[in-house]
């Protein structure tokens, strides 16, 4: 779909810190960060992941009684959602902005849903009723509109990494057609030894990490940067599927303009990394690859690689156009196309 | 359209068994509930072996229970409507959990055997919801993008609004769309550590109400554009014409007690639907049986109806299959489609003495009713509020 909407703010948490700066001030760098090790209690394997670090000081709004026990993929949610929608928060909290919320997730609440049913295995009379509310795939964003008091529309959708790209779809969607003022996409992933010895089934040399990204949409030109188009999202079954998947995505993002900058999802495997390298293979402008540096954290990866495209655009870095290229882990290829606006 | 529950497989079972007003509910067999308040859920039966030839044995076999509901579903509506395979389609499903039941064994074998890894892999695949919906999509021979909405208990009615809303502004021209959910262990013990599950019978809107009971299965609509139904000569089965959805910031897991949200949500639906309340005939409420939900949804109803309140025929199909999570609000979508072709009201038997907050008619016994509307109400933990409207296609 070709839309345009305009950005008007970002935020991001990940291992390299509680803002978008810190995430890009890494990206720029383009070293690796360094990797935690650890041993799950009961076992012999060595487990490999990128924390988010502690934040220097206690977030103001875990003082809000919804988010005072919450597992750290809300926190995450939460830090990043306020950074993207900056001063606009006040408008929304006197209700005089209508806001909606997409919340973006593959693998959600793990920590609390792992605590959970631990709990349920060994006794389930004894099971937390506390704990279990926040196991469901939409308790970030139905805390982050309780944060807001927003009441308009809210939705959650699970998937691949690609999912993001797909919210910032939706959110368009809603923006255009008038049923909000304003659209905050968020993606937050938390990790578990339980996501790091799944993902270690797939892909063992690749490390997980965890952490946020959001961006804030708005119609009207008050704005650096814009949301120019995102693609279809192309779904593949299998190795073959994805790299026509990977292709056709390629093709459909080149065919909506050129672009000066490109942030692709490719995580540093050669396997897992062939259908969008095969895609990309004849493109010449400078390239990002989020996870090669920061790890693979699902959907907040995607969003990063679009909190990415957009400080670039900002910056002016990237002169006019950045494309953003995901192509998800089992589901779908899809690109988004930001310039400047 | 095609649904499976604790009534069966296949709409004509189902809308029987609600109009003779049956009940499906049975102590849960399939995981460990010796240990719960709650011993009870209307399961719902699903083939050890694959029941079509659109699924090979082996890949019937690594499904999860959720995933098998689903393609039941998926294939009878896909059947009835008549669609082709080979077609670029969009597909938007709800769902709480997913494949859970396969993340449950996953982690049971983690912590047990944490050496091996026999069998994880396929696990973790099979516990994505994507992969679950891509299996179908593979099995009926389409190719699309896929949506999943995760808004808890309101998944189901959030998803058909949106492939509505996909129809309704020109982004497409033919959605499949419903939702489904598989009872699993991590969630009836969740709902169980709440104290939300009735220890008697599930009885929406009484007085003496006490908690809901779960169910399972799931329900799929093919959704297209009147032009597009047209021009192929299709049998239209109702039509969809409004859909609000809100957000309730009152509690994680209780809604506002005077139902804010929930009449935002139908107000919203009403109005994009261009009616008034009292051209409604009859409401498929979201009714849990909770304490809770269904006294802020009776007052949400006679708020949103205002003069015409007691003109209001209410009814949650919940008393006979259980709460279908992300499945509820598609199961209860094609019980309205049922009840506004057949003309008839679906009743829900149980209900012994009204809560004084129904200004509203319950509707305990199978009648025959002239509709012209029926709305659907689907709420979530969350705070996820959809209501979904349908007409009588005539």
């Amino acid at each position: 779909m070709v839309v345009s909407i305009i950005a008007t703010g970002w935020g991001a948490v990940s291992p390299a810190g509680w803002t978008a700066a810190e995430l890009s001030a890494v990206m720029v760098k383009g070293e690796a960060l360094p990797v935690e090790e650890f041993v799950r209690q009961g076992t012999t394997k060595t487990l490999r992941a990128r924390k988010v670090p502690k934040p220097a000081a206690r977030q103001a709004y875990l003082a809000h009684p919804r988010l005072r026990r919450t597992s750290p993929i809300s926190s995450f949610a939460m830090s990043a959602a306020l950074e993207a929608i900056g001063a606009d928060r006040a408008l929304i909290e006197k209700g005089e902005l209508r806001l909606g919320v997409v919340f973006c997730v593959m693998s959600g609440c793990v920590n609390y849903s792992r605590r959970f049913y631990d709990e349920v295995l060994r006794e389930p009379a004894t099971a937390s009723p506390l704990v279990f509310p926040e196991t469901v795939f939409n308790a970030p964003a139905s805390h982050l509109a309780a944060l807001l008091g927003a009441t308009g529309i809210n939705y959650t959708l699970v998937g691949d990494p690609g999912m993001f790209l797909q919210g910032l779809a939706q959110a368009a969607q809603w923006l255009q057609r008038g049923q909000v003022d304003a659209c905050v996409v968020v993606s937050a992933e938390e990790s578990d030894w339980l996501t790091v010895e799944a993902s270690a089934l797939f892909e063992p040399d690749v490390v997980v990490s965890e952490g946020a990204g959001a961006i804030y949409l708005k119609n009207g030109d008050a704005g650096s940067v814009a949301l120019e188009a995102v693609t279809d999202g192309f779904s593949f079954n299998d190795r073959a599927s994805r790299t026509l998947a990977a292709t056709q995505m390629q093709t459909e993002l080149s065919q909506t303009g050129s672009a000066d900058w490109l942030c692709d999802s490719r995580t540093g495997s050669v396997k897992e990394d062939f259908a969008e390298s095969e895609a990309w293979s004849s493109a010449m402008m400078p390239r990002w690859s989020v996870k090669k540096v920061l790890g693979e954290s699902f959907a907040a990866a995607s969003a990063w690689q679009c909190v990415l495209a957009c400080e670039r655009l900002a910056s002016g870095a990237a002169k006019s156009a950045a494309h953003v290229s995901v192509v998800g882990c089992n589901q779908q290829a899809i690109g988004a196309r930001w310039v400047k606006a | 359209m095609g649904m499976v529950t604790g009534l069966g497989a296949g709409k004509e079972i189902n809308e029987a068994g609600f109009r003779e007003g049956k009940t499906a509910f049975s102590p849960v067999t399939f995981f460990d509930v010796s240990k719960q308040r709650v011993k009870t859920a209307a399961q719902a039966e699903v083939p050890g072996q694959s029941p079509s030839k659109r699924i090979m044995p082996k890949q019937w076999r690594r499904m999860d229970r959720a995933s098998r509901l689903l393609f039941i579903a998926a294939e009878e509506a896909w059947e009835q409507a008549g669609w082709q395979s080979g077609e670029r389609l969009p597909m938007v499903l709800g769902t709480t959990s997913g494949g859970m039941n396969r993340g449950e064994a996953f982690y049971r074998q983690a912590i047990t055997t944490p050496e091996k890894s026999h069998g994880q892999a396929t696990r973790v695949v099979q516990y994505q919801a994507q992969r679950q919906v891509l299996d179908i999509v593979e099995a009926l021979g389409f190719s699309g993008p896929v949506t999943l909405i995760a808004n808890a208990c309101a998944s189901g009615g959030n998803a058909i609004g949106q492939a509505f809303e996909m129809i309704r502004y020109g982004d497409a021209e033919r959605v499949l769309t419903g939702g489904y959910d598989g009872l699993c262990q991590l969630v009836f013990s969740g709902f169980d550590s709440l104290q939300a599950l009735s220890t008697t019978t599930c009885r929406p809107f009484d007085a003496q109400r006490d908690g809901l009971a779960l169910g399972e299965g799931a329900a799929v609509l093919t959704l297209e554009s009147l032009e597009s139904a047209q021009s192929r000569g299709a049998k239209i089965l109702g039509e969809v014409v409004g859909y609000g959805a809100a957000t309730d910031s009152h509690h994680l897991t209780q809604p506002h007690p005077q139902g804010d949200a929930a009449l935002k949500s139908m107000e919203e639906a009403t109005r994009v639907a261009g009616i008034t309340p009292e051209q409604v005939g009859y409401i498929n409420a979201h009714g849990t049986g909770t304490p809770m939900n269904d006294g802020a949804e009776a007052h949400a109803i006679s708020r949103w109806a205002g003069e015409h309140a007691a003109k209001m025929r209410v009814s949650s199909t919940k008393a006979s299959i259980g709460h279908l999570l992300g499945a509820a609000g598609s199961v209860e979508a094609v019980i309205c489609l049922q009840a506004l072709a057949g003309q008839w009201l679906p009743p829900m038997r149980g209900t012994q003495t009204a809560d004084p907050a129904c200004k509203f008619e319950l509707v305990r016994e199978a009648a025959a009713a002239k509709l012209e509307y029926a709305l659907s109400n689907s709420f979530g933990f969350g705070g996820a509020n959809a209501t979904v409207i349908f007409r009588r296609w005539s």
